[in-house]
């Protein structure tokens, strides 16, 4: 779940009243937030990184919460407190709009077919009379943060960059170019560089490292400009140092590049929803034009406005509550998705806002109104379905048998199912080709490279963690262990194993022995070649601990 | 006398009294002054070198005992050496009076403070004295006959039983432990969630097969490829087998069109779905691959019935790991289809689960899945720690899932789901997850775990 740090009496401030930590956590439930922690700067750099440190930093108290995955409209303190107030009924949920410029042509960006090869998408805008303060100005910043670590996938997907529009001038081009190409002064340096020295220059940077990857093997390097040539970015790595945004910046263009088209849109409309807040006429956002390499045109942000209909039984037989429509499209009015009674019967029109990208279907709706309404408001009921329980037989004879091994003397042991390649090849005096185990791609240590074909590396390891326990240790494990199997549509199956150990100062091979009997007995074989089981000595290999192998054939144990 | 004590041949008062002596050196000390007093009493009108002062027996600690107590002084300067010289004209040897006080039997007269400064220099010392008054119990006699420990088959036989005395059974010890095996803690808890499941009318569904493909763990539950989760820091992916094959066709062009348009009234989430993605074989990171498989496989049955289905079985997180978290853990699921269900009856549902687990006070909070709407966290009260905790996640399918496998549209499915390995470190007092799961067990753990009753 993304996190959003807010200073809790800037909070208080836009939400026009004061709240103790319980009421606030209790109006984050109700509203599906978690108030994750309260806590401030200087107790989280004396956390991280000692008390020392820790001096000098701010005590503001910050309030750490937590906010559902596909809420992109909930990802800053502007966000939430619209969230919050439009819910409290506060005030209304706000109209943006998309507005032309007040004279001449909009700004345009250009994209050149080059940038096909490496990052095809961008869209733009223009937030016209801003006005920041360092708070407004820091959420501007925190908020790019919180988009690329969540819906841009890391910048993979998209990247934002915002400019101070006075220091620039249109048309501006996106385009791609060889890394030895491109050179500009990066944000924060004092000297130009070349694209190719700047992959170098931030390998050691903390913070830009982890997108380099994105670019660097490319033949060319995404590269934005304006009409005399100035660098405003170099998508996803890094903005120009020229076009900046400060505290007095009072016109803002927004460009969002992408490898996917939708995430972009989606992006740019979250940008400028919540930030054209501070422009001077609140929640407008001047279009721009981006011009595609085939000449088409399209103008942005989208700022969509979507209706849709439904009937207010389909939102009371799905919630299992009774309301009336005109509650229903009040409740939802609530979550802003501004709701009408058309009239047409029970029917009521929702318009869903730009800032609603996580609204895709009807059942979406559905929830926000089983919200408004409250959760723990709906009463329960018992659902009248009729079954008739059946157990796998596999777990059933499992059950059965693990009791009977316990009422033998055998211990239970529970062991990981991943391991490594040596556990079930070499520490068995095997080859792994011929284990028909299944390899793990992306393993982060040798303890999780391959399935386990066998219980017997799992049961011998827990025996040398236990080894200062009173002797004698009797073990056992009924569990899958993992095979290859083409006949599968996976290409693997499990296949359920018993496995048991004896460990002693003498091998004790007559106690498994026995215990193999036993098992026998429960499951009605006889001790009779052909129709039941034997014990033959096992060719050739030895194991690695010495002592006997030994297979015990025996007819099907499919009961 | 214990044995007879024990027998009531006597009976018997145990008292103990405490009284202060004197030490060996505090004898010497009563006798002969202290150290000090020796050490002033050595001193001539001229004083005497000092280091002739410390060859006698009592002058090394008597000199510096002196010196604090302002009776003697040294000067440094001397001819013939650094020399000791008397300050004062006669001294009291308080020492020697208070350890005569105790000799005496008075040490009563001395504070508490006094008698424990003496005790630090070792001349003192504090005794216990127990005794006990001894009388006669109510089997005396003045003879003793010999109990036995033991009846034998010879005493029955013969009857000389009749006339023994029995040595009387000693309870306060533990008894001989029963030389038995144990079953595992995890898995006495999974045996009560299985149970529980059985007595709702829950049939058990086939997980066991721990790869999946990404087509069944992922997309057809509606989450798309570039969600996070699908990410190589999340899940283990396979090298071989890679890929998967042998999908159903048609519903996988169902599922590609949901994700990449849309459709079953749906905006769909417009991005280029691959089929590559999809036929990546991982290691299962939920149970739900396996309920997707089923509801599926309902969604193909000529007439649709309701089904209750259960799984609890491992699943695999390629996450970083701490004292709670491994990369393999065990999920309990619990699916119900039927016509017209509703959130209300997942409450109820949920109710009657966790009643079953003596939780009886639940919660719920909005909360999000990629594959659930709406979707619930389910928060319990603890009374120990006067909170609500969480304990389990649910949910409504979402028609994108549900629709394209072919499930009549009047259909809800309703499920959750919870973690097995958390309630079991809370029923058995397990901090690390290490000690519970894998080789690294805690055994002893293991032998003297409780029963698992899940309601208490």
């Amino acid at each position: 779940m993304p996190t959003v740090g807010v200073k809790r009496d800037l909070l208080f401030t836009a939400l026009g009243r004061t709240y103790t930590d319980e009421e606030f956590d209790e109006l984050c439930f109700e509203y599906g937030l978690e108030l994750d922690e309260i806590t401030s700067e200087k107790e989280i750099i004396s956390r991280e990184q000692g008390g020392s440190k820790a001096s000098g930093a701010s005590d503001v108290i910050l309030y750490k919460i937590d906010v559902p995955a596909n809420r992109y409209d909930l990802l800053c303190l502007e966000g939430l407190v619209r969230g919050l107030q439009v819910f409290m009924n506060k005030m209304e949920a706000p109209r943006y709009r998309r507005v032309r410029p007040v004279s001449g042509e909009p700004q345009r960006l250009v994209i050149t077919k080059e940038t096909a090869a490496v990052r095809p998408h961008a869209v733009a805008a223009v937030l016209r009379n801003i006005t920041f303060t360092q708070e407004r100005y820091d959420s501007f910043i925190e908020l790019q943060d919180k988009l690329h670590q969540n819906v841009c996938r890391k910048r993979s997907l998209v990247a934002i960059g915002t400019h101070d529009l006075d220091t620039i001038s249109g048309p501006f081009t996106y385009t791609a170019k060889p890394p030895g190409e491109i050179s500009f002064k990066p944000l924060n340096q004092t000297k130009e560089y070349t694209a190719t020295q700047l992959m170098s220059l931030y390998k050691t940077d903390s913070h830009l490292k982890h997108f380099l990857h994105i670019i660097e093997d490319k033949p060319v390097y995404p590269v934005i400009y304006d009409s005399n040539g100035v660098v405003l970015s170099m998508p996803p790595i890094i903005n120009g140092d020229h076009s900046k945004i400060s505290l007095e910046t009072k016109n803002v263009f927004i460009e969002c590049t992408a490898t996917d088209v939708t995430k972009a849109k989606i992006v740019l409309d979250m940008m400028v929803t919540m930030f054209s807040e501070y422009c001077a006429q609140p929640f407008t956002v001047e279009e721009a034009e981006v011009v595609y390499p085939d000449g088409k045109t399209c103008k942005y942000p989208e700022l969509a406005y979507r209706k849709e209909k439904l009937s207010s039984e389909f939102i009371n037989r799905k919630v299992g509550i009774n309301e009336s429509t005109e509650t229903l499209a009040r409740l939802l009015t609530k979550m802003c998705l501004r709701s009408e009674v058309t009239g047409a019967g029970d029917e009521i029109e929702v318009e869903i806002p730009p800032t609603r990208s996580d609204v895709i279907h009807a059942c979406d709706i559905m929830e926000d109104a089983a919200m408004a309404f409250g959760f723990n408001n709906i009463p329960y009921t018992t659902p009248l379905t009729y079954t008739v329980a059946h157990q796998l037989p596999v777990n059933k004879l499992t059950e059965l048998l693990r009791q009977e091994l316990a009422a033998a003397g055998f211990t239970e042991a529970l062991t990981f199912a991943l391991c490594s390649k040596e556990d079930i090849a070499d520490k068995l005096g095997k080859k792994i080709s011929e284990t028909r185990a299944v390899h793990i791609a992306n393993p982060k240590t040798a303890e999780f490279q391959v399935a386990r074909t066998t219980l017997l590396p799992g049961l011998l390891k827990t025996v040398a963690a236990n080894r200062k326990m009173p002797l004698p240790l009797k073990l056992f494990e009924i569990s899958d262990v993992v095979l290859k199997d083409e006949t599968k549509d996976v290409g693997a199956r499990n296949s359920r194993r018993f496995c048991a150990v004896y460990y002693n100062k003498s091998p004790g091979f007559e106690v498994i022995h026995g215990l193999l009997d036993r098992t026998m007995q429960l499951l009605e074989e006889k001790s009779a070649r052909g129709d039941g089981y034997h014990i033959q000595a096992a060719e050739g290999k030895k194991g690695g601990g010495g002592g006997w192998h030994f297979r015990a054939c025996r007819n099907s144990l499919n009961r | 006398m214990t044995s007879c004590w024990s027998v009531q041949l006597i009976s018997a008062e145990l008292r103990s009294s405490k009284h202060w002596e004197l030490s060996g050196e505090g004898t010497e000390i009563a006798e002969q002054g202290s150290h000090e007093a020796r050490v002033f009493g050595s001193i001539p009108p001229q004083g005497l070198t000092q280091s002739d002062l410390m060859k006698l027996s009592f002058g090394k600690i008597g000199f510096s005992k002196a010196m604090s107590s302002k009776w003697i002084r040294v000067d440094k300067a001397h001819e013939g050496g650094p020399r000791v010289f008397r300050t004062v004209e006669s001294i009291e040897d308080q020492v020697r009076e208070k350890l005569l006080l105790v000799q005496r039997g008075n040490s009563s007269q001395l504070e508490e403070k006094e008698k424990n400064e003496l005790k630090k220099r070792k001349l003192l010392s504090e005794v216990t004295v127990k005794s006990y008054w001894i009388t006669k119990g109510s089997s005396f006699s003045t003879t003793i006959t010999k109990q036995e420990t033991e009846l034998t088959p010879e005493m029955i036989a013969s009857g000389s039983w009749k006339e023994k005395k029995f040595k009387p059974y000693n309870f306060q010890a533990m008894g001989v432990a029963p030389d038995c095996g144990h079953m595992h803690p995890l898995m006495k808890v999974r045996t009560q969630f299985r149970q529980i499941f059985l007595e709702m009318g829950f049939t058990e569904m086939p997980t066991n097969n721990f790869i999946e493909s990404s087509f069944w763990n992922f997309d057809s539950l509606f989450q798309p490829q570039q969600h996070p989760a699908r990410d190589q820091h999340d899940t283990f992916f396979l090298s071989d087998p890679a890929l998967a094959h042998d999908f159903p066709q048609d519903y996988l062009e169902r599922v590609k069109k949901v994700h990449s348009e849309g459709g079953y009234g749906s905006q769909g989430y417009k991005y280029a779905w691959k089929v590559e993605e999809a036929q990546k074989n991982i290691l299962r990171t939920h149970t739900t691959a396996v309920s997707a498989r089923m509801l599926y496989k309902l969604a193909q049955q000529e007439k649709f019935t309701p089904v209750k289905y259960f799984s609890i079985d491992r699943v695999f997180r390629n996450e970083t790991l701490d004292a709670t978290h491994l990369a393999e853990f065990h999920q309990i699921e619990g699916v119900v289809a039927d016509r017209g269900l509703t959130l209300g009856d997942l409450m109820g549902i949920l109710h009657a689960f966790f009643t079953k687990l003596g939780i009886t006070k639940l919660r719920f909070k909005p909360a999000y899945n990629p594959y659930t709407e709406p979707s619930m966290e389910v928060f319990s009260y603890h009374e120990g720690l006067k909170k609500w905790v969480e304990v389990g996640n649910s949910g409504v399918f979402r028609p994108e899932m549900l629709l394209p496998m072919g499930l009549p549209e009047d259909v809800s499915v309703i499920a959750w789901g919870l973690s097995l390995e958390r309630p079991t470190m809370i029923k058995y007092g397990i901090n690390n997850i290490r000690e519970l799961v894998g080789h690294k067990v805690n055994l002893q753990m293991v032998y003297d775990s409780p029963v698992c009753r899940l309601e208490s």
